[in-house]
């Protein structure tokens, strides 16, 4: 489709903006914060703005326009807002490993931080480029599911780092595929409820006044359930069950409207975590700690790491230290990664995880919106997909962190140092604006349905 | 699907409204519990990130603050000049222990962290800028200070003394023995922990302030307050009326007869029985008055106050709560459940030398910044009317007579006025224990000068032999040296 075809076929009205200059405008915004809380965190320590300013700003500023041009040729109509939450959010994370790194001068995190920010824009830019329309992608659920299953059971066969084992470890190069894992998982989710949801609507049996499924129609259920309980055994990873298991729940739910399952769904993982959060020790440890983040304190032991991480959020109070004045180093090996928000929380205060927040919550919101003007039920149910696993995935670090959940080992979506992470959420931004493409692109005429695969239809 | 959609993407709103929600708890709400926590070591880093501020003592600094280290962490530690002489005024500042006392209280001032010591102390308040620390600049008369050091080693007792200005309420002299090298646990290294581990269980307990925060029976020296009372509520209305007294007194509603230790108290007069130190009158006359109305009298003194600051907290004095009657007679006397810290003894002493009106005591002159300009000074300010200006005026000489003629006469100073008043209590089980001497007393430069000084000392466990253990014997040469060089001042 050219660029004649698109202003001629508009049936004489006048086309909707495509917003791009919007994006770039917003997206200069985006690289000067950062470049700005760097030179912050110069003056505050040494007095000097960093003299490497300009270069990581035009580094910053050349990964950001490289993806602002693909945009433009390859999803005019994308929302404007979501690249440039990105790179922001990108951006600061990069800020506060620097910061982070001042204080661990044997371990330097935010260079090679920088290098995945890179290769998660080539990875964006792959999906951009390689996924012509979104749709397409409908037709390989259960290639999603096998290579989802795979990605998640491989870490079981590699050693626990810090007691999860959620790593692939290859010398010094380490690997998260469970991160990658969920975008492939909701894909697979959104195909098969795309598929199925008419059935799943239509037939139940009552009992005690809820509907329930059949036993047929339950078996992905218990499929999807029991991955997640077994990746929480063999793993030990809460969050990562939490947050497929909450995907799919939610999606289920916008799928189907019906709440009898999603009761199910909660007792069904209210239940796994019981059993396992009172057996199994790693994670019956977390739960303790959460109920009692000062209890090593009081036997002795000085703080843990979660009261580490109360005691960066208490410093930093309503306004915060400034970036560079804190001292959230304290919290140990994962200040940079799992803990991030607590450097966050110390440097920016309240009001800098207020606006953190909302930056997550403008995103999260963004994709659901693109939901909304999808034409089609995979798409939609892929954008809905992915922006609650977005809201779930921040939820449950940020509400760990603030001992407002039991602590997990995850990442904050883009602002955590962990190169899987950041690889994963660029293509699952690069997901979210190609659908926002196809709703708001004028033309959008639905040339040709695209078939959904034999086995999902039944 | 729209409606099911937005439902969820609420439920997603909800997930980070709850987290917003959740921050501001910890962010606003718990902060200051979690500031304060023992394990966060956030304030010893602060303290310690740049030189610390410095205690002064007649505007030389008796603090250092040498550089220890080149990492961020502990840049800076703590060194005292005269360590043990003024422990008990500065206290420590310890990499590893913490802070007390001065060091403690004045944290903010000392560490830089109090917005007053910027320019503009409410964008400081925002901005959190640090500024170079301040100084705390204290009230303490060098020359007291050692003279009651000096005095309080020499008889190699435990004990305390304290010496006030009474028209302001400044304290000259904060001494209190056995006491300790501050400089000794300030660092982080493994001498600084042999030295905590060794005061920590050093049964003499080094580092308890006891002329804060230690309370003792003040035995006689109370039988003051007593005369007070007594002249105030109009009991007794003329000081040289014989009162009708038996010696001894039988206790009432019991068998026990009280004793005295002197001579003539049998029908003694107010004034001769504060000069030599009648128990039995003393015993009798708060009997006579009932506990209210020497309770009202001790308060007014300032007994009972939890709140006093100076501004290190100290600990209340009690004058007990609803005793009955043998037990009023005992308490009238300084005996049973009254129990006073040296600082108050000597609040005593200042007030009835002040014409009545106590004045706050303090020990912070004022807080200066780097530069030596003032953040704050401290106001004089009257905690409390004690006693009418008359019956000060006729304790004054009750007192001054105790001096010249009774059992204070150790405390003697040619060609000043001193009054003072001797004690010895008895603790212990049966009060068996060596008793404790007391000695409190003030001085004029002449008789019609405004009082100089009040000082109270106590000694702790004296010499075994009971009788010579009496404050005229043990304390009062102590309060004369410390009244001597405040006077010559």
């Amino acid at each position: 489709m050219s660029r004649w075809r698109r202003r001629e076929t508009a049936a004489g009205e006048p086309l909707p903006p495509t917003r791009r200059n919007t994006e770039f405008l917003l997206l200069v915004f985006a690289v000067l914060v950062p470049v700005f809380a760097y030179a912050n965190v110069g003056l505050a320590r040494h007095g000097s703005i960093p003299p490497d300013t300009a270069k990581y700003g035009l580094g910053l500023g050349l990964l950001v326009l490289i993806a602002h041009i693909l945009v433009r040729f390859f999803a005019p109509y994308a929302d404007p807002v979501l690249l440039p939450i990105a790179a922001l959010l990108n951006g600061l994370g990069l800020v506060l490993i620097y910061r982070l790194d001042l204080e661990t001068p044997n371990v330097q995190a935010a260079s090679s931080q920088l290098m995945w920010s890179a290769i998660g824009v080539i990875l964006f830019a792959a999906v951009m480029i390689a996924v012509r329309d979104h749709r397409s992608l409908g037709k390989y659920a259960y290639l999603a599911a096998a290579v989802a299953l795979f990605l998640m059971i491989v870490p079981v066969f590699f050693p626990a780092i810090n007691g999860a084992k959620v790593w692939i470890r290859l010398g010094s190069f380490s690997l998260q595929p469970g991160e990658f894992a969920k975008i492939i998982l909701v894909v697979f989710f959104a195909s098969y409820l795309a598929g199925t949801r008419e059935t799943l609507m239509m037939i139940g049996r009552r009992f005690c006044g809820v509907n329930l499924p059949r036993g047929r129609d339950l078996g992905p259920v218990l499929a999807v359930w029991l991955t997640s309980v077994g990746i929480l055994v063999l793993e030990r990873d809460l969050g990562t069950s939490v947050l497929y298991f909450g995907a799919f729940v939610v999606m289920l739910y916008v799928a189907t409207a019906r709440i009898g399952w999603i009761l199910v769904g909660l007792i069904l993982i209210a239940l796994g975590a019981f059993v396992v959060g009172s057996a199994e020790p790693h994670v019956h440890s977390r739960v303790q700690n959460w109920m009692d983040p000062f209890a090593s304190i009081h036997a002795g032991l000085g703080p843990g790491q979660l009261a580490q991480s109360l005691f960066c959020f208490a410093a930093g109070g309503l306004l915060g230290a400034g970036l560079g004045l804190g001292h959230s180093i304290l919290v140990g090996f994962a200040a940079k990664s799992d803990f991030i928000l607590a450097t966050v929380g110390e440097e920016l205060g309240l009001t800098g995880i207020a606006a953190l927040l909302v930056l997550y919550a403008l995103l999260v919101a963004r994709g659901f919106r693109a939901g909304l003007t999808a034409p089609d039920a995979f798409g939609s149910l892929l954008a809905y997909g992915l922006s609650a696993v977005l809201a779930i995935q921040v939820f449950v670090v940020a509400g760990g962190v603030t001992a407002l959940i039991p602590l997990t080992g995850m990442t904050m979506p883009f602002l955590a140092q962990g190169g899987s992470s950041v690889v994963t959420n660029w293509a699952l931004i690069a997901l979210l604006m190609k659908i926002s493409d196809r709703g708001r692109r004028p033309l959008a005429p639905i040339e040709e349905p695209v078939p959904l695969p034999e086995e999902v239809r039944a | 699907m729209i409606v099911t959609a937005r439902r969820a993407a609420g439920f997603c709103l909800l997930l980070l409204l709850a987290l917003l929600g959740n921050a501001t708890w910890v962010q606003a709400h718990k902060a200051d519990t979690y500031d304060h926590m023992s394990g966060n070591r956030r304030p010893q880093i602060i303290r310690y990130q740049q030189p610390r501020g410095d205690i002064l003592v007649a505007d030389a600094p008796i603090t250092g603050s040498p550089h220890t280290a080149d990492s961020f962490d502990l840049a800076y530690g703590r060194s005292y000049t005269d360590g043990p002489l003024y422990a008990p005024v500065t206290g420590y500042a310890s990499q590893l222990y913490g802070t007390s006392l001065l060091e403690g209280v004045e944290d903010d001032i000392l560490a830089g962290t109090d917005p007053r010591l910027g320019a503009w102390p409410v964008i400081t308040a925002v901005t959190r800028r640090r500024s170079a620390a301040g100084n705390v600049a204290t009230t303490i008369l060098p020359a007291a200070q050692q003279a009651a050091f000096n005095g309080l080693a020499s008889t190699g007792n435990k004990g305390a003394v304290v010496a006030l200005d009474p028209t302001t309420g400044a304290i000259l002299a904060l001494v209190s023995t056995p006491s300790y090298d501050p400089g000794a646990v300030a660092g982080a290294n493994r001498a600084a922990r042999a030295a905590w581990a060794a005061l920590d269980g050093d049964p003499d307990r080094p580092m308890l302030n006891r002329a804060l925060r230690e309370t003792y029976p003040p035995g006689s020296t109370f039988k003051v307050v007593t005369a007070a009372a007594a002249l105030a509520s109009g009991t007794v209305a003329d000081p040289d009326e014989p009162t009708a007294t038996p010696d001894p007194y039988p206790l009432p509603e019991t068998h026990t007869l009280l004793g005295n230790e002197a001579d003539g108290c049998r029908n003694a007069s107010l004034r001769h029985a504060l000069t030599v130190s009648c128990n039995t009158v003393f015993a009798k006359l708060g009997v006579d008055m009932g506990a209210e109305v020497m309770r009202r009298q001790a308060t007014a003194f300032g007994f009972d106050d939890p709140k006093l600051r100076i501004p290190v907290a100290v600990t209340r004095s009690v004058f007990p709560k609803s005793p009955d009657r043998p037990q009023t007679a005992l308490s009238s006397i300084g005996q049973f459940d009254t129990r006073a810290t040296p600082l108050q003894m000597a609040m005593v002493a200042a007030g009835i030398a002040n014409d009545g009106e106590v004045m706050r005591p303090y020990l912070v002159e004022r807080l200066t910044r780097d530069d030596g300009s003032t953040v704050v000074g401290t106001e004089r300010q009257t905690l409390a009317r004690a006693v009418p200006p008359s019956v000060a005026r006729r304790l004054q000489r009750m007192m001054q007579d105790v001096v010249t003629t009774g059992t204070g006469g150790n405390a003697r100073i040619d060609g000043a006025v001193v009054g003072g008043k001797t004690g010895t209590a008895q603790h212990g089980e049966q009060n068996r224990a060596v008793p404790y001497a007391w000695f409190i007393a003030y001085a004029k430069p002449s008789p019609d000068a405004k009082p100089a000084v009040a000082v109270a000392v106590v000694v702790e466990d004296g010499a075994a032999d009971r009788a010579d253990i009496t404050g005229g014997g043990l304390a009062a040469p102590i309060a004369k040296a410390v009244m001597t060089a405040v006077l010559s001042r």
